[in-house]
């Protein structure tokens, strides 16, 4: 899922500076499965930011709610009566949420409570890992299921660099070296070959790099 | 035993103390609490295993985000004793009262506007 | 063999069969053309070529292309180095263009280090393709006159390509593997990463031999003195990829003090006996960086010089 991170409280606080009543709006979805911006994280950040505001001597007012997802119509309609009575709304859906309510509702200001990050899983209660990079050329059946553009921190498709060692990445040691773990796969069941071919260069069109994407189904389409 | 320990203490009885979120510490402390305290099983102890380590981590949150907020994370705190000590008991409460008493008055209390 | 790639001097002396000698010189942090001037005339005739590096460490230097074509008027041959951490593809052809018309003859082929390393880690990196794209892609210019999109260039960059290999990288296994892709993909020439673990090093050479990787390029062993035991530790432990064995450490320790670099140099100079003597190895690339005044009393010591003058 879209992994998220809730901003620090400072950038958060400075958003809502000049506001006195303010809407929480968690979301359902992937941002609930990292536990960033679900209806309890909604719940906590309410309280946070009253806690602070009561100290600085300026209450702020705030209410929660928390929709199924923020990136479809039909959700971002049910909010229609509510958003209107606020100074501002935060958003504590992945990026997606506050634009889409934006532009349903040019009339308010969405601001972000999260920092968005990327495409990935859970390794363990609390540990979110990236793992794919959303190049739009899907390229991990090469490498027997593991992506090397977004795991390896140079997105070498021949790696690994001479920067590898002992299975971690030179970045850092809590960074591991996917190259190395992709070799080692394919010494295991004997299939170095692949490895050996010369890969083309990446069409770097499906990924950000040729520009925002639209994904259509004619079939679906009114 | 019939121990005295300070009034101005509230005391919430729950089954374990993993049942304490973060919302619970941070509700006292914006309803103006000037301390809040969560006393669980020594660590090893716990009837439902992990309860009291989870409350741990909470806790330790809480304190951080007061740190980024300029209270002092003192105001909250985990304790662990067993159920039979009940004069340990009493002194954590005196020592959470002190430790209150020394930091002054939270500085969440509504202030009587200018 | 026919005619040359390139015609460079480096191509030239490994072509008649002699013991290649490169340095190394790292641009200044500025436009500071005299302080450039002044590190790599320590090399003039000591050397057959002197890689310039780009970026090294990601901490912004004079670019590579630049000192190389000052090193040129210079008298100096440069070997040009490129990494892929900060151009993409069009920037790649269009400077070893830029290059090439300056009379860069020479080039090695880097990924290059992660910017989290050097002085710019906010940066984007661009890596659009790796390392052995871009052998690939120097040659695809070379050999067929075309860009990558297969359009005609007019008056295609005829260089000689040059890639790293680092032996002591994990897995170790497949680093003989990688190699081999290299020189496949097009590398003419291999420069290796410093060399401290000679037994490993060792064994790398007999699996590179085994494959007959030695005969279809020229294989270039990496030596760097170590000026101190500080350096040989932060070497041992903070630079990834690196093996430096603890008996060299120790070695080094024991030589007391004010006589460390001088153990140091003789260890360099015991490195270099071997590999004039070892099977594949066709000469030496001395990266004594920041020590450049050191490589002629090296190169003396270890009768490298006079270096051999191949005619054009």
């Amino acid at each position: 899922m879209i992994i998220a991170d809730r901003k620090p409280l400072g950038e958060l606080l400075e958003m809502v500076k000049g506001c006195d009543r303010i809407l929480i709006l968690g979301c359902k979805g992937c941002v609930t499965v990292c536990n960033a911006g679900g209806t309890k994280e909604v719940g906590v950040l309410a309280s946070i930011l009253k806690i602070a505001r009561k100290k600085e001597g300026r209450p702020l007012h705030v209410d929660e709610k928390t929709i199924e997802r923020q990136c479809d119509p039909e959700y971002i309609a049910q909010v229609k009566d509510l958003v209107g009575q606020y100074d501002a709304v935060v958003s504590m859906a992945c990026g997606v949420g506050p634009q889409f309510l934006s532009e349903a509702y040019p009339d308010q200001r969405f601001f972000p409570a999260v920092n968005t990050t990327s495409f990935g899983g859970a390794l363990s209660h609390g540990i979110w890992s990236e793992r794919c990079a959303g190049c739009g050329t899907c390229l991990i059946h090469h490498f027997d299921g593991m992506c090397p553009i977004a795991r390896c921190s140079k997105s070498l498709l021949h790696g690994p660099c001479g920067g590898s060692a002992r299975g971690k990445c030179e970045i850092s040691k809590e960074v591991d070296c996917i190259w190395d773990m992709i070799v080692k796969k394919k010494m295991e069941k004997g299939r170095l070959g692949d490895l050996t071919k010369m890969k083309p260069n990446k069409d770097w069109r499906t990924a950000r790099d040729g520009g925002p994407r639209k994904s259509i189904r004619e079939e679906l389409v009114q | 035993m019939r121990l005295s320990y300070p009034s101005n203490v509230k005391v919430i009885q729950v089954p374990c103390t993993g049942r304490v979120d973060i919302i619970h510490l941070l509700k006292a402390i914006e309803d103006g609490a000037d301390a809040v305290y969560v006393a669980g099983c020594m660590e090893g102890e716990c009837h439902f295993l992990v309860g009291n380590l989870k409350a741990k981590k909470r806790v330790q949150y809480v304190k951080k985000v007061l740190q980024e907020l300029g209270i002092e994370p003192e105001r909250v705190e985990m304790f662990n004793l067993s159920a039979g000590e009940g004069p340990r008991f009493a002194e954590i409460a005196r020592e959470m009262v002190e430790r209150a008493n020394a930091l002054g008055p939270s500085p969440v209390k509504i202030k009587k506007a200018a | 063999m026919s005619e040359l790639k390139s015609g460079s001097n480096l191509e030239r002396v490994l072509r008649a069969g002699h013991f290649a000698l490169t340095g190394e010189c790292g641009p200044p942090k500025g436009a500071n053309v005299e302080h450039l001037k002044e590190k790599f005339s320590h090399l003039r005739g000591v050397v057959d070529a002197v890689n310039v590096t780009d970026n090294q460490t990601a901490v912004v230097r004079m670019s590579s292309w630049a000192a190389s074509a000052v090193m040129i008027q210079n008298g100096v041959e440069p070997n040009f180095q490129m990494v892929c951490r900060d151009r993409n593809r069009l920037a790649m052809q269009s400077d070893i263009l830029g290059a090439y018309a300056m009379g860069v003859r020479n080039m090695l082929c880097l990924s290059g280090d992660h910017q989290t390393f050097g002085n710019h880690p906010q940066a984007k990196n661009v890596y659009d393709i790796d390392s052995m794209q871009l052998i690939s892609l120097v040659k695809k210019m070379r050999d067929e006159g075309k860009f990558l999109n297969d359009e005609d260039i007019d008056v295609p960059p005829r260089m000689f390509i040059g890639a790293a290999s680092n032996p002591f990288a994990d897995p170790f296994e497949f680093r003989v593997h990688r190699l081999a892709m290299k020189i496949s993909a097009g590398a003419d020439f291999i420069q290796t990463q410093c060399i401290y673990n000679m037994e490993k090093f060792r064994n790398f050479m007999k699996m590179a031999v085994d494959m007959g990787l030695h005969e279809k390029a020229y294989i270039l062993a990496g030596i760097t003195p170590m000026k101190s035991v500080g350096m040989a530790q932060y070497m041992a432990k903070s630079v990834p990829g690196m093996d430096v064995p603890e008996s060299l450490i120790k070695r080094l320790r024991g030589a007391g003090k004010g006589k460390v670099a001088e153990e140091g140099i003789q260890f360099a100079i015991e490195q270099i006996q071997e590999f004039k003597e070892m099977r594949g190895i066709a000469g030496i690339h001395l990266m004594a960086i920041e020590w450049e005044h050191k490589v002629p009393e090296i190169a003396e010591r270890a009768g490298l010089l006079p270096r051999p003058k191949v005619s054009k």
